[in-house]
């Protein structure tokens, strides 16, 4: 009889470990911090946190700061993942041609992804120094006006965002590539026949057929774009003078800067549902263009 | 069947947290346990020993620093003496507070003795009951002379009118400019922020890469390098318990630094800190430079400069309140309240900042607060000797703190950079930009009394 209890509940019993890893993990943190967000909190071991409801959250909406960090993640959300899907999925196209050194070609291009962030965030200042660094000698060769780059309240974000798409527009590449892998090849040959230009055939057959990849590939990136912290605090720190202060970078100014836990928390928390919310949207989205 | 099994999830979750939670509280139990052993075992190897503290360990926590450099060597010496053994353990800057803050929340009784930053964690720490008032300890000891520390240096380690910490490295706010070119032109070295701006623009040569003066644009770290145009103008942040930066004087001490940066500076200089301002010094491309006096080795080591026999160092130019820069303690020892061995610890605060030991630390290079040794001349040969002079000089007109001194420094710092800030993009009307910062920092100060 116990014996049959086990057999008839194997799954539950063998996915036990791992959902109170999970439970652990990833829910304890979160329950956590939406528990201190509603706490005012210092880290002083003299005044301990204290009960404030849902001042923290009315706090952070009155807060010029937020709204602005909010308005830079998505500038730079919007602009790095519109830039990246475009051109990820260019490349992909050009890589999945047969070419000699083709492999050469793929390895030296994937490097981006695998540097360190923090380490690349710094050559990156170095190239955008304005007086010494390389990406004004190049303008200057080119007879153009030398630029400000990070140091300029305007270009800071542009800037940043052309650093996030040479690091992660392979990741898209390398996903839409195996995408093109398992196209069908009927529907080329029939286009074939019925003697279709290159671009046709494109817009026809390859964009619909890989529309799943793509909208998986952007989804993903999307979620990572939201978050990025590393070659902001790097190279700018939220500078010059909060112009690339995104979200995320706000939240670690209000927590270990501030020592205000309570209010970053309530940042998170908002963050976190923002990121669920957006995702959400994508799948809903990616039913509906799908079905169609 | 589904629900029991549900319910059976809920259950074990619950108690496998209560038990790794037990298990924290546990080893953390057994760890005090231990140092309570410890130190009955010390203390009775103690009584049994002549030397009053022989067998007591105390642990010691530096950042990576020149001095601690300076003072490991020398452990060895004190162990001899005392009988007390060091154990010491080094971390970088940033690492090093997220350490101690970590420990110190925690209720460590670990690290006995640590190297702590007065003016950015001072209050912090202080206010956490973390740092043990030293006065006693100090007013008490045999040969001690505390009154020979410089009296600005003793300012800035002091919280709440008591001890907080002994200083053991100090730093001022000095010009460095380029002798060569100084001379070529003819210009005397400036004595007053308007003789600066006078020779600024007359050095100033954009189209050839010349720039006229660099210094950090960036918004915190340059809060602390504007302090002495602040104190020269005759202003401060803070008067008594009043956030006082959106003066006359102020605005003016915010104008002057902030003009000179936006119309004489690299471009750039809104994203520079000193790593940035002190290298494109050292390439040779700025004629005036102002930031502390201890990082003068970035610009006269050859190794890192291409200007290292053209560097010349003069007293921060006066305002209409005189040449008033900052003259601080940018690192001091402490003691942790919680520590088991409080009277081994102050020997060894006390022997490191000895008259003897400092002599030693600072021949390395490394500015003490002690004025003899600054009179001795054996206790200046770290430093070239055109340095020596303004060195002395600042320390005795200097003012003891070059940050709003507040408990929250990060926030008050980000406050205050935000006007300068903006003088430095071109914001012309900056009364407004300064009234709302001084709301910012008056909030940020009567929180503080709250704490």
């Amino acid at each position: 009889m116990q014996y049959s209890w086990f057999n008839r509940n194997l799954k539950w019993i063998y996915t036990l470990p791992a959902v109170i890893f999970v439970l652990l993990m990833m829910l304890f943190p979160i329950i956590y911090t939406v528990r201190i967000s509603f706490y005012e909190w210092s880290m002083s071991a003299t005044t301990p946190p204290a009960w404030v409801g849902l001042s923290n959250y009315i706090a952070l909406l009155k807060d010029e700061r937020f709204w602005h960090a909010t308005g830079a993640t998505f500038y730079f959300t919007i602009l790095a993942l519109a830039l990246e899907v475009v051109l990820g999925v260019g490349i992909a196209l050009l890589l999945s041609r047969e070419f000699k050194g083709k492999n050469l070609v793929k390895t030296v291009f994937l490097l981006p992804m695998v540097a360190t962030p923090v380490a690349m965030g710094l050559v990156w200042m170095l190239i955008y120094e304005p007086t010494i660094g390389v990406a004004n000698m190049m303008l200057k060769s080119l007879g153009l006006e030398p630029q400000l780059w990070l140091a300029s309240p305007n270009q800071v974000i542009p800037s940043l965002v052309i650093v996030d798409v040479w690091e992660w527009t392979p990741m898209i590449a390398l996903i839409i590539m195996a995408g093109l892998a398992t196209l069908p090849s009927d529907p080329y040959e029939a286009a074939d026949v019925d003697g279709a230009s290159a671009w046709r055939k494109f817009v026809s057959i390859t964009l619909p057929l890989l529309k799943p990849t793509i909208i998986v590939a952007a989804m993903l990136r999307l979620i990572d774009v939201l978050k990025t912290f590393d070659i902001i605090y790097a190279t700018t720190q939220g500078g010059p003078n909060f112009a690339s202060e995104t979200l995320n970078l706000y939240g670690y100014v209000l927590g270990f800067q501030y020592f205000k836990l309570g209010m970053a928390s309530s940042l998170l928390v908002i963050f976190f549902g923002l990121v669920m919310g957006l995702t959400l949207f994508m799948i809903w989205m990616r039913k509906r263009l799908e079905g169609a | 069947m589904k629900r029991t099994m549900k319910q059976w999830i809920g259950v074990s979750t619950t108690a496998i947290m209560t038990v790794t939670m037990l298990a924290g509280c546990g080893s953390s139990g057994s760890e005090a346990g231990k140092d309570q052993g410890g130190q009955a075992t010390a203390t009775a190897a103690a009584t049994a020993n002549a030397k009053p503290f022989a067998g007591k360990t105390i642990s010691l926590v530096t950042a990576n620093h020149p001095w601690a450099d300076a003072i490991k060597p020398l452990l060895p010496e004190f162990e001899q003496e005392t009988g007390i053994k060091v154990n010491v353990e080094s971390f970088f800057e940033d690492q090093l507070t997220q350490k101690l803050t970590v420990q110190f929340t925690s209720g460590s009784a670990t690290p006995d003795v640590f190297m702590y930053r007065p003016l950015q964690e001072g209050k912090l720490f202080y206010k956490n009951g973390w740092l043990q008032p030293l006065d006693d300890y100090a007013q008490k000891a045999k040969d001690y002379d505390f009154n020979d520390f410089s009296k600005s240096a003793i300012g800035s380690t002091t919280v709440d009118s008591k001890l907080a910490g002994i200083p053991i490295i100090t730093e001022q706010e000095i010009l460095y400019y380029r002798k060569d070119l100084l001379e070529k032109a003819g210009i005397p070295v400036p004595k007053t922020l308007d003789e600066l701006t006078a020779a600024v623009k007359k050095l100033h040569d954009a189209k050839n890469e010349m720039y006229g003066f660099v210094a950090r644009g960036q918004r915190s770290p340059l809060v602390t390098q504007v302090s002495s145009f602040l104190y020269s103008e005759g202003a401060d942040f803070t008067n008594g318990d009043k956030a006082v930066i959106n003066t006359p004087e102020a605005i003016k001490a915010f104008t002057t630094y902030g003009t000179l940066l936006k119309d004489y500076a690299p471009p750039g200089v809104l994203n520079m800190s000193w790593p940035q301002a002190f290298g494109i010094f050292a390439q040779g491309k700025v004629a005036f430079l102002t930031d502390a006096n201890s990082l003068y080795k970035n610009l006269t080591d050859p190794a890192k400069s291409q200007v290292a026999d053209k560097v010349g160092f003069a007293v921060f130019p006066s305002g209409k309140a005189g040449s008033k820069p900052y003259s601080i303690t940018s690192w001091g020892l402490a003691m942790n309240t919680k520590s088991a061995n409080k009277d081994a610890a102050w020997a060894f605060i006390q022997w490191a900042s000895s008259k003897d030991t400092v002599l030693k630390t600072q021949q390395k290079g490394n500015p003490g607060a002690r004025a003899s040794v600054w009179d001795n001349p054996e206790g200046t040969t770290g430093f070239p000797a055109e340095l020596v002079p303004i060195i002395k000089e600042s320390a005795k007109a200097g003012v003891d703190h070059d940050r709003p001194t507040v408990i929250s420094v990060g926030e008050a710092r980000d406050a205050v950079g935000e006007i300068v800030q903006k003088v430095m993009t071109g914001e012309t009307n900056i009364q407004p930009v300064a009234d709302k910062a001084n709301e910012a920092l008056q909030a940020i100060m009567d929180k503080d009394k709250t704490k």
